[in-house]
């Protein structure tokens, strides 16, 4: 059912151009990783205090404020690339297990993110307890999974 | 050097490993995603000594609280890249990008330790400032350049554009990835 949709954007002069290029696709997937790298320091810096470790002097909500515009401009940042890239070889992740498992992991990470972790940490009282250090798991757990998926798909 | 590299090739360990179906991608993927828990937890800490952001909290609940975090996900970094290294060192030591990732991590590791010899001793003075002093913004900038380096570097060395047997190569590259280009 999806699969016209894969061979258009494939199909595209941008899917076409980037697939054509030798070092387009390298660079943007070097920059993709850049921005895993900023995403993993937003994301564990307020996990970690949530499950009660790292910066346990500091408060969560601290900690989340300052942490949010990284964790913002991490996910555009890596959506971008992620796009581009995507563009490029839709046919092929279409076809590969480890895409579909990241492309469903991803939009429950960023709910999980957005609706449900960062509405508890704008609680300025919110400290280590069971519920903090469930949402602190979780996060780990769905962008593991996101990262993770993403990584394997050049192995299957 | 090269010899030993060349034994270690021989060695059945590093053959295995280079032929599994599951080990090397295992390690290779350890690898990659351990960079969210390094350098991620190193961009946060550059983030504060650069004064953009965390500028409540003091430099040292940085160095005593998360650096820990920090050094994990660089023993999981070293262990994985030197299992991956040992899988093909021939291959690693005339890969250009190898060799430019091993001159960035020097960079960065000089980095860390003038940081923590020089600039980090006098942390009393200017723990809880907003804005820490010049030196320590400049390592942290010098920090993330070098570690987005290492990122890129490291990434490429997936790609055999520059590898020594795909002659002819420009001067630049035989010259530095060592080349033995045999006499026609």
């Amino acid at each position: 059912m999806l699969l016209p949709f894969f061979e258009w954007a494939e199909g595209t002069g941008l899917g076409t151009f980037i697939r054509n290029s030798l070092w387009l696709f390298p660079v943007i997937e070097a920059v993709h990783l850049l921005g895993l790298c900023l995403l993993g320091g937003a994301v564990l810096i307020v996990d970690l205090r949530m499950l009660g470790a790292g910066l346990t002097n500091q408060r969560i909500a601290d900690l989340a404020r300052y942490a949010r515009p990284f964790l913002i401009a991490a996910l555009i940042i890596l959506v971008s690339t992620g796009v581009l890239l995507f563009f490029s070889e839709a046919v092929k992740l279409y076809y590969n297990r480890s895409f579909w498992v990241k492309i469903t992991a991803l939009p429950i990470a960023l709910l999980v993110t957005f609706l449900v972790r960062d509405r508890f940490a704008r609680d300025e009282k919110l400290e280590t307890s069971l519920r903090s250090r469930v949402l602190g798991i979780t996060s780990i757990a769905l962008w593991f999974t996101v990262a993770a998926a993403g990584r394997w798909i050049g192995f299957s | 050097m090269l010899s030993f590299f060349e034994w270690l090739e021989t060695t059945p360990w590093s053959i295995a490993l280079l032929e599994s179906l599951y080990v090397w991608p295992l390690l290779e993927s350890t690898h990659v995603l351990s960079l969210a828990l390094f350098v991620g937890t190193a961009i946060m800490m550059d983030l504060r000594l650069l004064g953009i952001s965390f500028r409540s909290v003091p430099a040292t609940a940085f160095t005593g609280r998360l650096l820990p975090w920090n050094h994990i996900g660089f023993a999981v970094m070293v262990i994985t890249g030197l299992a991956l290294f040992y899988a093909s060192p021939i291959r690693y030591y005339y890969n250009i990008f190898f060799r430019a990732k091993m001159l960035l991590l020097i960079l960065a590791g000089l980095n860390v330790w003038l940081f923590h010899s020089r600039i980090h001793r006098l942390v009393g003075d200017w723990d809880t400032d907003p804005v820490p002093p010049r030196a320590a913004r400049f390592a942290a900038a010098v920090s993330i350049m070098a570690w987005a380096g290492v990122v890129v570097t490291g990434r490429m060395i997936a790609y055999n554009w520059f590898d020594c047997d795909l002659q002819p190569q420009p001067a630049f590259v035989n010259w530095a990835a060592d080349c033995v280009i045999p006499e026609r």
